[in-house]
């Protein structure tokens, strides 16, 4: 059932410039063309009865209560099915019309079970709703033949399918395909006898990705969540943002009270409208969990117990350790790390917190390990460190190329509408070592699978653009018109040699020349093509040359400036785009403006009140590097896992072990709060006020649905650690900050919480030039003036596969868990991932005796590590696949320091490995066994609340 | 920190400039991103390796622009 009080206009919005006027019920109305008379009703006020319609499915016509009465047409037509036509007189009421109303819902109530005291949909059931507005009084049908008996299907753990309630009108079924595209449910059988079902089994076993589309849209109680049936309907809602991925959908959340009831997606979303995923809609019981830390701790060293103090004494502890650091140690030794998945206020906080109290510019954030290259690279050749469309540009893109992204995995309701765009006809071009869901998948196919070998980007983004311009296939006038002469001229020189065509890197790639020729081709001679690419470009040695080899290419074959085309970075963090966006990288202020900037430093010295240092500050890896080193004490983490997300495991846990203080601000005691001596606790996004803003540069307003379980909002934590430092740093409220930000940042300075709460959301910038924000960027010119031609020329990764070491590792994430899993794990997402898997090919398998279900080693030059290994033809012979969502995995034990030439972004995705069987957990997994096992018992009564 | 990581990501960003075929633009963009990007720690530490007769395995590109463009490598006074 869809949320309460979200309204239904009971079929799809029309977009169409032509309107139509007509009357229903004596009443004038002007609506789009195409639209159907059910929805100009609704806009008329009246409200038609319905069942099988809604307004975020294509009308169906098959439950024949929204019958009405045209003037001059013969019958009764179904109002959902019947598009407005000029002049059209429409009446929705009369005593036939209602007579046949009746008719209808007498049948569907006679193999209805009548409990409707005790049922879960009781408050909010259109199926009761429609007998009541009809005038159902009486039910003449003798019990005959029926679906009362049933049986319920509640494998799911978020919701279940009780058949005896269904009316099979379908919208279930259809919302599965025409929203969320997976197919996963049907009609079995035909006319008395069609039930709903998920592929003839239970839904835990069918192909349903627990998206939750198709409970949105039954009318009745047919499939309901669970922990609707646990509370009762709720009371009110509010409307906020998803924590989770950087697609940042939009949901209500329903509340009795202060719990929790159900997180329904809402249809005003400008990312997801209406649309959602299994983490977004279901996996929000982290936020209760008992694993919960809710008291400041605070403790000397590593090895000894948590002491539970209250916030004044934390902060008076932590500042004074960190002060005392600096003061033997100097300004420089100590920083912190900003968070992707707190607040746009919270990550200006914390980096404000460096520049003006630590006095430093030793901030960073987790893009270091994701997009970093994004920013690099897009800002050299375009001007801007961010994507240039909107979500909406996917429906006019008629070629799409999707580059080292899963979407379906990582960025599900992206993905959702990239695969309807594919199923109206565009062309997909996917370029990925692995092969993923888009490359086959129900009513998806891509027309080009560039399977290349990990580590090979630049060569293949080379080689296509080699074809358009060797071929003739570029926009030269554009290029003349909006780049810049002599890079573009060093560039094609460069890029025209024969070392970049198809056939002289194929050796390289292992992809063969004439796919890359055709799938450049299709790419060129699109009328609109985009580019949709993710961590599998970034996190290379190489990422931050891909990333500028996507914006040639784009730049060349002139697929930028408008709707439909574009480069679109896949952000994974639900605030990877903001946290960027707020300074959170050592070289930047706020809006990407660089330290050096001596009129950028003034304009924060008179709104601080200090000096901005003029240098860049360490990065991730080299605060751990210079932690090693002695110049490198203390470090302030909000809301990351360093210890399990970054690279060289034995590395990191060697540099927190240095440093004499790591504060923790977090949900939960994760991997790197082991290292910690100060713990505070976190609040979730269901606690707090503040934004988030996503891939498409989208603010969005988180709310707060709760109070803090530990009494602070993370901004008031960063906020009192910056008073009890003796910094005079006071706000009431976030919105006092976003105002600060949008005083000192061009890009946002038309952003305020007034308007993002008439508009919904904004997409920066939103300046005078734009008050009410940018989906696309780049029209007209590029942010940076003229476009910058990038010379891409390929380098071979350092990380070299060898006898010893013969095949690549490359991993990533699924669908069910998030990131570091702190948050999934601690749902009921661990059915469908319970562990982390090696996957590998049958072939590799073979040569080394593996079958599937077997332990294996992973084997690289900087550790090693267990898995399960799982045969799939999905990698190609000489590639391993694994995710990190669960720590005592250790994928990151394996992982190296190599990284990114500009940025530091490590190289995730290539590890030369060994892998064998074998039957016992590695060195490295029974010491983390063991130390995660003293830190438990280091907790307040020795909890197990450790991971 | 361990000046062979350094050394390392120099040339690894000198790899990315050297292919621009200006030797002067190869040159000062080099320089530009250390200066940008680089903590001047890592910078400092860098230049007084090649002062006490270090140097080796340094890129070529890298060891022009510490000779030809060693101001630009140093600390900002602000």
């Amino acid at each position: 059932m869809d949320s309460i009080h979200q309204p239904d206009l009971g079929t799809p919005t029309r977009s169409s410039t032509q309107t139509v006027t007509l009357t229903v019920d004596g009443v004038a109305v002007e609506v789009p063309a195409g639209s159907s008379v059910m929805h100009a009703a609704a806009q008329a006020g009246v409200r038609v009865p319905k069942l099988c319609a809604t307004d975020t499915l294509e009308a169906f016509g098959s439950c024949r209560l929204c019958l009405v009465e045209i003037a001059g047409r013969r019958g009764f037509p179904a109002s959902c099915t019947t598009l407005v036509e000029p002049g059209m007189t429409v009446t929705t009421q009369s005593p036939r019309l209602a007579q046949l109303r009746r008719g209808v819902m007498e049948l569907y109530i006679s193999d209805h079970p009548l409990d409707c005291l005790t049922c879960t949909a009781n408050g909010n059931c259109e199926l009761q709703d429609m007998a009541g507005v009809v005038g159902l009084r009486q039910v003449r049908y003798a019990q005959g033949a029926n679906h009362l008996d049933a049986r319920k299907d509640e494998s799911n753990p978020y919701f279940s399918f009780d058949p005896s309630k269904c009316i099979v009108c379908s919208r279930c079924v259809r919302a599965c395909e025409e929203i969320q595209g997976t197919f996963a449910l049907t009609v079995l059988g035909r006319g008395f006898a069609s039930t709903i079902s998920p592929g003839g089994t239970a839904f835990l076993q069918s192909e349903c990705v627990s998206c939750g589309a198709c409970v949105q849209a039954c009318p009745t109680a047919t499939l309901t969540e669970r922990s609707l049936e646990r509370a009762g309907q709720p009371d009110h809602t509010v409307e906020t943002t998803c924590a989770y991925c950087g697609v940042g959908c939009s949901f209500r959340a329903e509340m009795k009270g202060s719990e929790v009831v159900r997180m329904v997606p809402s249809k005003r979303g400008g990312a997801n409208h209406g649309h959602s995923c299994v983490k977004g809609r279901f996996a929000w019981g982290y936020a209760t969990h008992r694993d919960r830390v809710t008291k400041p701790m605070i403790r000397d060293s590593i090895h000894e117990g948590w002491r539970e103090v209250g916030w004044d004494e934390a902060f008076a502890h932590t500042a004074a350790r960190l002060r005392a650091i600096q003061a033997r140690h100097g300004a420089g030794s100590i920083g912190a790390i900003t968070s992707s998945r707190c607040t746009n206020e919270e990550t200006y906080l914390v980096q404000k917190l460096v520049r003006a109290v630590f006095g430093n510019n030793n901030v960073d954030t987790c893009a270091r390990v994701c997009h970093s290259p994004t920013g690099y690279g897009l800002k050299a050749t375009l001007g801007e460190s961010a994507g240039t469309q909107d979500f909406d540009s996917v429906e006019h893109a008629d070629v799409i190329m999707v580059i080292g992204a899963n979407p379906t995995d990582a960025h599900p309701v992206f993905a959702s509408r990239l695969k309807k765009r594919l199923r109206e006809g565009a062309a997909l071009i996917v370029v990925d070592p692995r092969r993923i869901d888009l490359v086959r998948q129900p009513h998806v196919r891509a027309a080009q699978h560039l399977q290349l070998r990990p580590g090979t980007n630049v060569a293949i983004i080379n080689a296509l653009a080699h074809v358009i311009v060797r071929e003739g296939l570029h926009q030269e006038a554009y290029v003349r018109e909006r780049c810049e002469h002599d890079a573009y001229d060093k560039w094609k020189a460069f890029i025209t040699a024969d070392e970049n065509s198809p056939e002289a890197l194929e050796p390289v790639t292992g992809v063969p020349a004439a796919a890359v020729r055709e799938a450049a081709r299709l790419y060129a001679t699109a009328r609109n093509a985009a580019i949709y690419y993710g961590l599998g470009v970034t996190e290379h040695s190489q990422g931050s040359t891909m990333v500028m080899g996507i914006a040639n290419l784009a730049m060349v074959a002139g697929q930028l400036g408008r709707p439909g085309v574009g480069v679109n970075p896949l952000r994974g963090q639900n605030n990877v785009q903001g946290s960027c966006d707020m300074g959170s990288f050592p070289h930047e202020l706020p809006g990407y403006r660089h330290v050096s900037d001596p009129a950028v430093r003034a304009l924060f010295k008179s709104a601080w009140g200090v000096d901005v240092q003029p240098d860049p500050g360490l990065r991730i890896p080299n605060m751990f590097d210079a932690a090693l080193d002695g110049s490198f004490k203390g470090l302030y983490v909000q809301g990351e896992d360093i210890a399990q997300s970054d690279p060289d495991t034995h590395h990191v846990q060697a540099a927190l072990e240095a440093m004499e203080c790591v504060i923790v601000q977090d949900l939960f005691i994760n991997e790197t709060a082991k290292y910690a001596h100060v713990f505070f606790p976190g609040a979730t996004f269901l606690e707090k006020d503040g934004t988030f803003t996503n891939a498409e540069r989208r603010i969005n307003r988180v709310r707060r649905a709760t109070p803090p379980k530990s009494g602070l909002a993370d901004w008031e934590i960063t906020m009192k650690l910056a008073q009890a430092m003796g910094v005079a740093m006071h706000y009431d409220h976030p919105s006092e900050i976003m105002d600060e930000i949008a005083r000192l940042t061009p890009t946002f300075h038309g952003v305020s919480y007034e308007k993002l709460d008439r508009l919904g959301s904004i997409q920066w910038p939103c300046n005078d030039a734009a008050p009410e924000g940018t989906p696309v960027m780049h029209v007209g010119q590029f942010v940076r003036g003229k476009g910058r031609f990038a010379i891409t020329r390929y380098v071979a990764t350092p990380e070299r596969t060898s006898s010893k070491f013969p095949l690549i590792l490359t991993t990533g994430r699924i669908l069910s868990q998030y990131n570091v899993g702190a948050q999934t794990r601690r749902t009921d997402n661990v059915v469908w991932h319970a562990e982390d898997v090696l996957e590998i090919h049958p072939h590799d398998a073979e040569q080394r005796g593996i079958v599937d279900g077997d332990l294996v080693a992973v084997a690289s030059r900087a550790g090693e590590t267990v898995l399960r290994a799982h045969l799939t033809e999905r990698v190609q012979p000489g590639v391993v696949y694994t995710t990190f969502h669960h720590p005592e995995s250790g994928a990151n034990v394996v992982t190296t320091e190599n990284s990114d030439w500009a940025t530091n972004c490590p190289e995730y995705k290539v590890t030369a490995v060994q892998v064998r069987r074998t039957s016992a957990r590695s060195p490295w997994q029974r010491s983390f066994d063991a130390f995660s096992h003293e830190q438990a018992g280091l907790l307040p009564g020795g909890s197990d609340a450790a991971e | 920190m361990k000046i062979d990581k350094l050394v390392k990501m120099a040339n690894e960003i000198a790899a990315y400039f050297d292919a621009d075929p200006d030797r002067n633009a190869a040159a000062d963009g080099l320089a530009s991103h250390l200066s940008r990007f680089w903590d001047p720690r890592m910078r400092t530490q860098l230049l007084a390796w090649v002062d006490e007769g270090g140097g080796e395995g340094l890129a070529p590109l890298v060891r022009e622009v510490i000779a030809t463009r060693r101001p630009q490598l140093l600390p900002r006074t602000g």
